[in-house]
């Protein structure tokens, strides 16, 4: 019988079925310091072991300061609560990226990098983004605190199976667009509840043409659209962006595996129960207006007025968000004003958004009275930028140039938008107050977030020349970046 | 471990609102927590409370007629967005232990269950009716998790359904982890004992970034 691939990976996982539960196999557990306390407390409380240090990784992302890495930590509960997995990690004999490691990074973007995440396996994470690990082939769920105790000490996690809706992404994107402006517009489209229950399998011409990590920022996404989990079968290219990799296999487990994976297609006939189908060149670039992240529109668009709306709680719903965020019905996105921009995040943090952020900032400054940083997601990130030399094009166009973590994303270290601060983010979640109180968030792709830093206002990056790859001046690339990062942007 | 859920009286509170995300439910900032108890505090927060952390006026919950509410009508898509248990430890600290609505974040519906959050889906139409009877005054409920049922002032009852495991769990309040381990250790040793090395992290080495 014709199989997705996550029907195949679920398979190859299933213990057991009780009703409509299955009982799975949790072939990596990844912990961070918010969701987990409690967890382990519960472990301790019953006398419990981690049952499986081995597959279990901890690290600290959340409520990092971004900031100089040898400045104390000032919030208390922050302090407490990475001492805290510090604390458990020892206990319980699991590998921790801490702080100071060199290693630290939001868990979505250091599971990949680090070869943590590789196609085929499953991975759960106290995190909804989970989804994220799914770009390169595995089958990834977030989960609970509860759902991590189990996990802890079983290395299972009973799991209803989800729907399958399928994706298509087919045509080619016009210049200065990306995968989040697809997804964008695929959650405009479907709504925050579109895929309910259901897994994403995003598949076409289109996301085979995607770089590994721009099929990152669409399975990370699909989250907003109410997907239980994203996945993209498994090919080459992730092959490549694996190999090597600090935790992957190698020599001849590497063989072993690559002979695995290959089994890992979507099979001609598998059965979706929906599916949905998007020309990605007729896109232009999308950004959010309102408070949650299907409400987007094109960047030249205007806002919705809410008498275009025939049902009341509709026109109620419209009204509350245009007023959030202080927006009048009918005007034009582009020209607004705004505070800050950010870029950062597990949906866009990665090493070529910097690079196609440092291509439309070369040479250009960011605009009087703006805020502009830059949170790479993760410490490897930070540093392989910093040997091609792209840290010196955003420090001298007046970007901040900080250290990793979710940052903005969650505001739940010290950055943050003040109330009624206006800030255009590359993250993925635009909820009211989520930037901070009274924070207004339009989300946007890098490029967009970039333009927008240059003119102080929410901006078209279609207007901005792109630098080549070669009048960036990169000083010092490796044989990964130049195969994964540099070549999918058509250079190296 | 949750404590067995049978029977639900109590009265309800309508909150009109679709797409309540857990951001809202219950803010970042008070995730920095090490124990599940006392969040009922934050619940909603922003909502309740404004930056200075002075009580806002209104906001349902903390009206006087709804003030004991166990019961919260909601609307389409409750509790969608970040994973955060911490959502269902706010409300039940609040003192909520039923949410009905028309659909549910699927992350935090499972959270419900297994911290003994009963979680109703209703179609739109009840739904809005209920919410509607909440808003006009006191509307108390009895809910009967093993008949499945809502009883309604002037008995009328309505029907939900929930799924056989969901139900158990409730009605039981067991120990998942005992559970999972007294019934299927045999299957776990099976799988890890043919599990191929590929699958399992291989010592770091420091790689050329
Ligand atoms: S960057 Fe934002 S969305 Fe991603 S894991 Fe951190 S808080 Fe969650």
């Amino acid at each position: 019988m014709a199989k997705s691939v996550l029907e195949k990976i679920w398979e190859d996982h299933t213990l057991a079925k009780r009703g409509d539960e299955y009982l799975l196999y949790v072939d990596r557990h990844l912990t961070h310091e918010v969701t987990s306390p409690i967890a382990f407390e519960g472990l301790r409380a019953r006398g419990r072991r981690v049952r499986r240090p081995d597959l279990t990784f901890a690290l600290m992302d959340h409520n990092v300061p971004t900031s100089d890495r040898t400045l104390p930590v000032r919030d208390e509960n922050s302090r407490e609560q990475m001492r805290t997995l510090a604390k458990n990690a020892r206990e319980f004999s699991i590998t921790v990226f801490d702080y100071f490691s060199p290693w630290q990074g939001i868990v979505h973007v250091v599971g990949p990098e680090l070869g943590l995440t590789v196609p085929g396996i499953t991975i759960v994470c106290g995190d909804s983004h989970t989804s994220t690990h799914g770009a390169l082939g595995a089958l990834a769920f977030g989960i609970g605190t509860s759902e991590g105790e189990h996990v802890f000490a079983t290395q299972t996690v009973w799991m209803r199976r989800p729907k399958q809706m399928e994706v298509r992404m087919e045509g080619r994107f016009k210049s200065h667009t990306s995968a989040k402006d697809a997804i964008l517009y695929v959650i405009r489209e479907l709504g925050t509840g579109g895929m309910i229950g259901h897994a994403a399998e995003f598949r076409g011409e289109a996301v085979k043409n995607m770089s590994v990590e721009e099929r990152m920022t669409i399975c990370n996404m699909a989250i907003e659209g109410g997907a239980r989990t994203a996945i993209v079968e498994p090919d080459d290219k992730v092959y490549s962006y694996l190999e090597g990799a600090p935790y992957a296999p190698s020599g001849e487990d590497w063989t072993e595996a690559r002979k695995y994976w290959e089994t890992l297609k979507t099979d001609d006939g598998a059965r979706f129960d929906k599916s949905y189908k998007l020309d990605v060149s007729r896109l232009e670039p999308q950004i959010t207006w309102g408070t949650n992240p299907a409400m987007c529109i094109g960047v030249s668009e205007t806002v919705p007025e809410p008498r275009q709306f025939g049902d009341s709680s509709q026109r109620r719903i419209v009204e509350r968000a245009l007023e959030y965020m202080g927006l009048s019905p009918g005007q034009r996105i582009e020209g607004t004003p705004i505070d800050v921009v950010f870029i950062g995040s597990c949906t866009n943090a990665r090493l070529s958004d910097l690079v196609m952020v440092a291509r439309l900032v070369k040479g250009r400054r960011v605009a009087q009275g703006v805020r502009a940083m830059i949170v790479p997601g993760s410490m490897l990130v930070k540093r392989r930028a910093e040997r091609m030399g792209l840290h010196r094009v955003f420090i001298e166009a007046g970007f901040e140039w900080r250290n990793s973590g979710c940052s903005m994303c969650i505001a739940m270290n010290e950055d943050r938008l003040g109330p009624g601060e206006r800030g255009v983010l590359t993250s993925n979640r635009n909820f009211e107050n989520r930037a901070g109180p009274g924070s207004r968030v339009h989300l946007a792709s890098p490029l967009t977030a970039a333009a927008s830093a240059l003119e102080g206002k929410i901006a078209d990056p279609r207007r901005y020349s792109l630098a080549g790859l070669d009048e960036l001046g990169l000083e010092w690339v490796s044989p990964w970046i130049e195969r994964n990062i540099l070549k999918p942007l058509g250079g190296g | 471990m949750p404590e067995p859920v049978r029977r639900i009286v109590g009265k309800a509170a309508p909150l009109e609102m679709d797409d309540v995300d857990t951001d809202q439910i219950i803010p970042a900032q008070f995730l920095k927590v090490l124990s599940r108890k006392g969040l009922g505090k934050y619940l909603f927060y922003r909502w309740r409370f404004d930056e200075d952390g002075r009580p806002k006026q209104g906001f349902i919950l903390d009206q006087e007629e709804y003030r004991d509410a166990v019961i919260l009508v909601a609307g389409r898509n409750f509790g969608i967005g970040s994973s955060r248990e911490n959502a269902v430890w706010a409300l039940m600290d609040f003192g909520i232990k039923c949410v009905i609505a028309s659909s549910f974040g699927d992350i935090f519906y499972g959270n419900s269950v297994k911290n003994g959050l009963l979680c109703i889906k209703l179609d739109e139409e009840s739904v809005k009716r209920l919410r509607g009877m909440a808003a006009k005054g006191e509307l108390t409920l009895d809910i009967d998790v093993e008949s499945e049922t809502i009883k309604l002032p002037g008995g009328e009852t309505m029907s939900f359904r929930l799924e056989p495991n969901v139900k158990k769990r409730l009605l039981e309040g067991l120990d998942e982890i005992e559970e999972t381990l007294r019934g299927y250790e045999a299957k776990i040793r099976e799988y890890e004992a043919k599990m191929r090395p590929f699958k399992i992290p291989s010592k770091a080495v420091m790689p050329i970034e």
